[in-house]
């Protein structure tokens, strides 16, 4: 339904690089990503506000450049600025009905209205209405206008917990009834709630689009990795190592061994912190990777305290408190972290 | 906490004797013609026909040249505040140009181009229009010194109105005339109506480029000038007393509406 080829653009602070993705009819796609990063640059280029330095946008198999934006069905709902502050909830419902000429007005704002859970607030001012409401008015207003696809911008992001829940719901609605829905957000739970597939962006690239289940058990970004509390997520380069299958897993001028046998090139290694020792001298022991550095924090964790090692890159290990004690750990001290080449997780 | 109660208490006072004085500035002159004009000398300026043709020719020429300009100085205000172009600032400067310069160059700058062997001298000639001597001329005149005041008002209101809301518009189905008539016109609406209540006022008041285009047919201000110049002080106060009471009623009319649609 939707082709995203090769878009880049760079509008400010804000820069988009060679996005891709494409999304089919009544998917629920969620754009993932921190607050900065263009996800809602993206958004109005998709619905044709903004034209990309390079690259195109398909929609139901036409390039928009070529279309008006009036003619396109898409409807973008902002996470501000949402319902036209001079008319009342009635009157925006009824925008795109006038705008298109549409006949029944009337009797469309209240269905619009009825669907969306707005239909007892028609005759309020926008300034007058609550988050949630305002939300639920301009859904009904982009249900009004026809569009096939609703792009929406954070729109969960200033509601209190029980609004954005109810809401959520909604969308999940809408979606189930054939709507498209094209959501942008910052939050993992969100995204998690709502996604059919995910697509994560960073620094205004795409990195990964999948499903939630595969983006969340198999991270490219230290932010998703984040999200779902792993702790040593590192980016680097698999090289041949010493013996089979232990292979040299490189990234800022550190080498770690690791046990593996995925093929050579770019790779995302985990490490586990409860399979990060730390010791004060170096440890004689079956692991193959000791690494000297500084202790940059000590944090108690869930289970344990969270020990932030700097070798170069930052390490986290789990520790008890009695190690802490008895290692005497403190901050700025010089230690060493040993893990086997076994704890490293590696994956494409 | 006292210390700072105090202090601010203080300069309130400051504050407020400063303001005070400015303000006794301003009223002091105005009530002081009310109060040396005598009231059989008001009637008998009220009855005089040059007088009231003249109050008449200023406020009928000002609303022209108002609303005539509009037309112009609104769709400018909307793409200086939108869009983005080279020497965008440099268009900014020209247009605060008429504030300025004296009104007296202004007045010789817009008889130069309404003169009769000006391109747009000739094309008014060609339609039976003149404009040296005539409420044409005085239209032109005004709207030179008075744009600024527009066009800088209505910029700042829709450079406040979110582009989002437009935006909004053109993917709810409207074309880009309807999103700028329907949102972008009304939520910037307050400021334009500012805009056109200055224009309209610097418009009636003025004097220097009027008199250049046109010493006769005689506005207001042209008017008061002869009587004082001809007839001394005491001639010109009354002419001057009427012409400031129908601005004042019309100005106080305007804010009062101004704040019904500000409400």
């Amino acid at each position: 339904m939707l082709d995203v080829k090769n878009i880049s653009m760079a509008v400010g602070n804000f820069k988009l690089s060679e996005i891709n993705f494409n999304v089919e009819k009544g998917e629920y796609f969620v754009i993932l990503g921190l607050s900065g990063v263009g996800k809602s640059l993206l958004l109005e280029t998709i619905a044709g506000l903004r034209s990309p330095d390079s690259g195109k946008i398909f929609l139901r198999g036409k390039d928009i450049a070529k279309e008006k934006i009036q003619n396109l069905n898409i409807s973008i709902v902002y996470q501000d600025s949402v319902l036209f502050p001079h008319k009342n909830v009635y009157e925006n419902i009824a925008y795109p009905l006038k705008s298109r000429k549409a006949k029944g007005i009337k009797e469309k704002v209240h269905r619009f209205a009825e669907i969306t859970g707005i239909a007892d607030k028609l005759e309020r001012k926008p300034s007058t209405l609550s988050g949630g409401e305002i939300q639920r008015a301009a859904l009904a207003r982009s249900l009004a206008s026809g569009s096939d696809i609703f792009l929406l911008d954070e729109p969960l992001s200033a509601l209190d917990s029980k609004s954005a829940f109810e809401l959520r719901a909604l969308f999940r609605k809408l979606n189930r009834e054939g709507i498209t829905i094209i959501h942008v957000t910052h939050s993992y739970e969100e995204a998690v709630s709502l996604a059919t597939r995910i697509g994560i962006m960073e620094e205004g690239k795409l990195v990964h689009v999948d499903t939630p289940s595969e983006i969340f058990r198999h991270p490219r970004s230290e932010f998703v990795a984040h999200f779902v509390g792993i702790k040593n997520f590192l980016k680097g380069n698999l090289k041949e190592g010493s013996g089979a299958q232990l292979k040299e897993f490189a990234l800022n001028g550190i080498s770690i061994s690791v046990l593996t046998d995925i093929e050579d090139g770019e790779a995302f290694l985990m490490i586990s912190p409860d399979e990060i020792s730390i010791s004060n001298k170096p440890e004689e022991s079956s692991s193959r990777n000791h690494f000297k550095g500084v202790i940059k924090d000590i944090a108690p964790a869930r289970i344990g305290i969270d020990v932030t090692v700097d070798i170069g890159i930052d390490i986290v290990s789990v520790i008890t408190s009695n190690s802490l004690n008895e290692l005497d750990l403190s901050i700025g001290k010089t230690v060493w972290i040993n893990f086997k080449a076994s704890s490293c997780k590696i994956y494409k | 906490m006292n210390t700072v109660a105090k202090n601010n208490s203080a300069l309130g006072l400051i504050f407020t004797f400063l303001g005070g004085l400015l303000l006794l500035f301003i009223i002091a002159p105005v009530a002081g013609m009310y109060l040396n004009t005598t009231s059989a000398g008001l009637t008998e300026t009220i009855g005089d026909d040059a007088v009231r043709s003249s109050v008449w020719l200023s406020l009928w020429t000002s609303m022209a040249a108002t609303m005539l300009f509009s037309l112009l100085a609104i769709p400018l205000a909307y793409i200086l505040a939108r869009k983005n172009f080279p020497l965008k600032n440099v268009v900014n400067g020209i247009i605060d140009l008429p504030i300025i310069i004296p009104h007296s160059a202004a007045g010789i700058a817009v008889l130069g181009i309404v003169t009769r062997n000006s391109l747009l001298g000739k094309a008014a000639d060609l339609v039976g229009l003149k404009f040296i001597g005539s409420p044409a001329g005085i239209i032109v005149a005004m709207a030179f010194v008075s744009i600024p005041f527009l066009i800088n008002a209505a910029r700042d209101g829709f450079a406040a109105v979110p582009e989002r809301y437009e935006k909004t518009a053109l993917t709810m189905g409207a074309s880009p005339a309807r999103a700028f008539f329907t949102i972008s016109l009304p939520l910037a609406w307050r400021s334009i109506l500012s805009g056109l209540i200055l224009m309209w006022g610097r418009g009636m008041s003025e004097f220097g480029a009027v008199i250049i285009v046109a010493y006769n047919p005689q506005t207001a201000p042209v008017l008061i000038f002869e009587r004082f110049t001809s007839y001394g002080l005491k001639y010109s106060v009354p002419a001057a007393v009427v012409f400031v009471t129908v601005c004042l009623v019309l100005f106080i009319i305007f804010r009062l509406v101004k704040k019904k649609i500000n409400a």
